[in-house]
């Protein structure tokens, strides 16, 4: 089970959750967990979303495994100037 | 229309070149000259990056019409090596990491060896004033500053020990 | 930790990694051969000219061009009805806005948006056929700050933008685009819970990134469908794919080669004349030339935002922040896409604060469409924030770095963002500061110190590096991410640590996009930590098939030899080393030219923090403000190349001085920018500044492999707080808007006995 924290930009597709628990080993298949819960939210976190997992930013995360009670972040990918 | 012929000292070398009557000297110099070393970054004269000696002042080529340069003497950053030997502003320039981007440092070498040549051992400050109209975006001119007075310490150097070769301490 | 000052070496046992070798582009740099985007010439060229609106917001009624078309060498124009329709490219929201930027249809959304485009077989008559092109318009109303286009009744840019990230989702349009939060804690408990609550609200106005080079492009389309673009900007790739984009093109019909580049500091991340260049040279079925001049770049291409910033913060008398409150609207320019979310996310996020809110608004406003300026979105976060705390710490009597070390951001923190963070070195930099001798220097009359910190996320992002080795044991490094400050060293000098061999022995080179595997923009201060990873990973792959083939020389197994110091080494020293030139003589009979590409999405990206503390006088009579002296601490991870972080610091500093004291976009009430030069738009020149001193901190990035952690953009976030904090400490006045220029700080001390 991870922890899942939703931005306050993506809220507007969860009812204002900003916290969610999934079960899911990877993290394409935890997208398409919450995309199934909250749907649309999928094809936002295609738009250029880092995840973060643990505390590390992945910007290529699909296929990483996500251990037990990790905590999970959405993040815009940001580049800079 | 009609074209204006000029010829004039570049470098050491004569040129001629057709330019019209409301050219700049600035787009002369790139465009029928070829000397492509000499940037256009504002053509106001505002950021010197197009600087050149023209009879030996630092002159803004964008501030002049090419017709106005028949029969004078210039010097552009194609011009300051010499027979394969880097000035040493050039070589300071290099060693001190005194350029990121690249675009303004043909503007400022030539302001400062115009400043160098009326002035051999300048202060910080006047280094500050002599190039304050040319303006750098990369470096906040810090190693530009130190380069010119490193120059300036080694050109110093070579004088006293009677030698005009640049040194690369 | 290690705190380095004008250090020639750094690093634990480096023989190249923190030294200082002459950059490989730089002989061509101070000999004038260097070619810049504007400096290319094909044979048969036509030049440009771009006809841009006169109107900050205006209905296109209609567009003649038959007197223009007919003018002697005019060979070719464009309008928007000769690009696709940008609702129709089937690409995503912001594709379209970009698209729309490039050139309008039946709107124009600020003055110096693109009209038509022309080329000629001269640059004047271009201009002149471009003049010639009558446009009848129809003015309408505009905005130009975040308070006007808030307004209830404020006209609208876009009918049916409706603002994302709302909460029900809002029925009508409006001008803002959307809304980012994010909170933690219990705020009116945080509050409660502090002795001292200090609330401000400052504004900052648009600032441009300042690159000396205005913008190039160079198109030759062929008769096959395909193009060439030389142009100078910060990725090509990305250059590429936005042209396609536009054009309805498919990327892989573009080739873009990068020029040099002269200064992008974000603002050459997008596209502006590309598209038209190569719909002119289809057009007209010659190469084409389409230069900026000055007042272009300044009217069209990207500022940043201008901002209004609240910030309500709350402290205890030992110097506990306990809440933070802060409300951000910044201007997007014409289309959406301000950098408030990166200013949200990193407003607090150098400090460990248990309650707070951030609320951000991302604003159109009839101005060019921002571009992102170093640090995006972050300098006017820290004007704010970084005001607050100073006027905290005076207010409970506490040292101004104390306060920031009580609070401050280390290892496991969980950032105001989200994530916690992974070792940074922010503690690092304010110990920097605090014991540096420039802390303790005496001050005269109307003079003060100020500190601020800042914090920026850097980039990890794609990259792909080729290496091959030479037949004469030399090396050629390509990468595909423009070097804009001095990467080709650092890329140089990764291979050269790697590989064991002289840096001299290696070649860099930034190839076009048939010639590397994709690269994102050089931006985010990601080359050095994600180009410079594929480097070291395809020396890697090289180092092993150069011990294979040794093994093979040497009939053992690849186990026994090592790669030490250039060469393959048997383990047990029972054979003559090869060297790496031995091996590249013979690599047509070992198998092959040895050469090996890595491709990468970078991990492990580290943050960057900076500390920094200023000095300024000020001229009571006047209200100028000198700099005497400036000291910035960075934590770079590792400097690769110490000098070109040094410039990144010292050049970061010097733009947010710029911003602090004297950069603004003026306009007048129709909405026109009244100072597009030097003259007028003043960036800081050679005789403003002292030497900005730097101490480069380096706290490794444990996830690169040396440690990096990108420089380029956080020296920026500091400065504009450490100058205010400075002033204030000289004059008792707190100034909140930007710039400080004379004029308003001579209005601050004259009129201190109110405030």
């Amino acid at each position: 089970m991870a922890t899942v924290h939703v931005p306050s930009s993506l809220r507007d597709l969860t009812d204002g959750v900003a916290e969610v628990e999934i079960d899911a080993p990877t993290v394409r298949r935890l997208i398409a967990e919450l995309d199934q819960r909250f749907p649309g939210i999928g094809e936002r976190l295609d738009e250029g979303v880092s995840v973060s997992i643990n505390g590390e930013i992945l910007p290529d995360a699909l296929y990483e495994e996500i251990p037990d009670g990790a905590e999970i972040h959405f993040l815009p990918t940001l580049s800079g100037g | 229309m009609t074209r204006t012929h000029i010829t004039c000292t570049i470098n050491g070398d004569e040129v001629e070149f057709l330019c019209d009557q409301d050219e700049t000297l600035l787009d002369a110099l790139r465009d029928e000259v070829g000397l492509t070393g000499v940037k256009e970054g504002c053509g106001t004269g505002d950021c010197g990056a197009c600087s050149v000696l023209l009879d030996g002042r630092v002159t803004c080529a964008c501030l002049v019409f090419a017709p106005e340069v028949d029969g004078t003497t210039m010097v552009t950053v194609e011009g300051l090596a010499e027979a394969g030997q880097l000035h040493p502003l050039q070589q300071c320039f290099l060693e001190g990491a005194a350029l990121q981007c690249g675009v303004c440092t043909p503007g400022f070498l030539v302001a400062a060896k115009a400043l160098l040549d009326r002035n051999p051992d300048p202060t910080e400050t006047e280094v500050r004033y002599a190039l304050a109209g040319n303006l750098c975006r990369c470096t906040g001119y810090d190693k530009i500053i130190r380069a010119v007075l490193d120059a300036a310490a080694d050109m110093q150097t070579a004088t006293n020990g009677g030698s005009t070769a640049a040194t690369t301490a | 930790m290690t705190v380095t000052e004008e250090t020639t070496t750094s690093g634990p046992g480096y023989k190249w990694v923190g030294t200082r070798p002459i950059r490989p582009d730089g002989l061509d740099k101070v000999t004038g051969k260097a070619r810049f985007g504007a400096d290319l010439a094909l044979p048969g060229m036509l030049e440009g000219a771009v006809l841009r609106s006169p109107h900050a917001h205006a209905r296109i009624v209609s567009i003649d061009t038959r007197a223009a078309a007919a003018m002697p060498g005019v060979k070719a124009i464009v309008t928007g009805a000769d690009f696709p329709d940008p609702a129709e490219l089937g690409g995503r929201p912001d594709e379209e806005m970009v698209a729309a930027n490039i050139i309008a249809r039946d709107k124009v959304l600020y003055e110096g948006h693109v009209v038509a485009a022309v080329a000629a077989t001269s640059r004047k008559q271009a201009q002149r056929a471009a003049a010639a092109i009558e446009v009848e318009y129809q003015p309408l109303e505009h905005v130009l700050t975040v308070d006007e286009a808030m307004a209830d009744d404020a006209p609208l840019l876009h009918p049916d933008l409706k603002t994302r990230g709302m909460d029900p989702a809002p029925e009508e349009p409006s001008n803002i685009a959307s809304r980012i939060s994010h909170e933690r804690g219990d705020l009116d408990k945080g509050f409660a819970e502090a002795d001292l609550v200090v609330e401000r609200t400052f504004t900052t106005k648009p600032v441009h990134q300042g690159y000396i080079e205005p913008h190039a492009a160079v198109a030759d389309a062929g008769e096959n469908g395909r193009a060439t673009i030389w142009c100078s900007s910060q990725g090509h790739f990305a250059m590429r794919t936005m042209t396609a984009t536009v054009l309805g093109w498919e990327p892989s019909k573009l080739k873009v080669i990068p020029a040099e580049i002269g200064g992008g500091f974000g603002g050459k991340t997008v596209i502006y004349l590309e598209p038209l260049a190569v719909a002119l040279s289809a057009k007209s079925g010659r190469p084409v030339r389409l230069v900026m001049d000055r007042d272009e770049v300044f009217r069209a291409s990207g500022p940043t935002s201008g901002t209004k910033i609240r910030v309500k913060v709350g402290v205890t008398n030992d110097g506990q922040l306990t809440a933070a409150e802060a409300w951000m609207a910044y201007e997007a320019g014409a289309y959406p896409g301000s950098p408030v979310g990166a200013g949200g996310m990193t407003i607090l996020a150098p400090y460990d604060i248990p309650n707070f809110s951030v609320e951000g608004f991302d604003v159109v406003v009839n101005k060019p469409k921002v571009a992102a300026y170093r640090a995006p979105g972050a300098p006017m976060a820290a004007f704010a924030l970084e005001s607050v705390l100073d006027e905290l710490a005076a207010g409970i009597g506490m040292d101004p770095v104390e306060l920031r070390l009580r609070n401050a951001a280390v290892e496991g923190t969980q950032a105001s963002y989200g994530p916690k963070f992974p070792r940074i070195g922010f503690v690092e930099t304010l110990e920097a500061i605090r014991d540096h001798d420039h802390y303790r220097a005496p001050l005269g009359p109307n003079q003060g110190r100020g500190v601020a910190s800042g914090f920026w996320f850097n980039a990890g992002m794609n990259s792909s590096a080729t290496v091959h080795v030479n037949e004469d044991g030399t090396m050629t490094v390509v990468v595909g991410t423009p070097d804009i400050g001095g990467s080709r060293a650092s890329m140089g000098l990764m291979a050269a640590e790697e590989m064991g061999i002289d840096v001299a022995k290696i070649q860099s080179i930034v190839a076009d996009t048939e010639t590397v595997g994709f690269n994102d923009v050089t931006g985010g201060s990601r080359v050095t930590l994600a180009t410079g990873a594929a480097v070291v990973e395809a020396c890697r792959s090289i180092k092993a098939d150069l011990r294979a083939r040794a093994a093979k020389t040497w009939d053992c197994d690849i186990e026994e030899v090592e790669w030490v110091d250039g060469q393959a080494q048997h383990a047990g020293g029972g054979e003559t080393p090869l060297s790496l030139q031995a091996l590249a003589r013979k690599s047509g009979r070992t198998g092959g030219p040895i050469s090996a590409t890595a491709s990468l999405n970078a991990r492990g990206v580290g943050a960057a923090f900076s500390t920094q503390v200023c000095d300024v006088e000020v001229d009571p009579e006047t209200g100028e403000v000198t700099i005497l002296r400036f000291t910035t601490a960075q934590d770079a991870g590792t400097a690769i190349h110490p000098s070109y972080v040094e410039g990144q610091m010292q050049g970061g500093v010097v733009q947010g001085i710029g911003w602090a004291l004297n950069e603004e976009y003026i306009h007048d009430r129709d909405g026109r920018m009244e100072n597009p030069g030097f003259l007028d738009y003043r960036i800081p020149v050679a005789s403003d500044l002292p030497m900005i001193d730097t101490v480069v901190v380096e706290v490794p990035n444990p996830a690169h492999p040396y440690g990096v952690r990108g420089v380029g953009e956080v020296g920026i976030v500091p400065p504009l707080a450490a100058v205010a904090n400075a002033i204030a400490a000289a004059t008792g006045c707190r100034l909140v808007d930007l710039p400080m220029s004379p004029p308003r700080v001579l209005a601050a001390i004259t009129g201190k006995a109110d405030g």
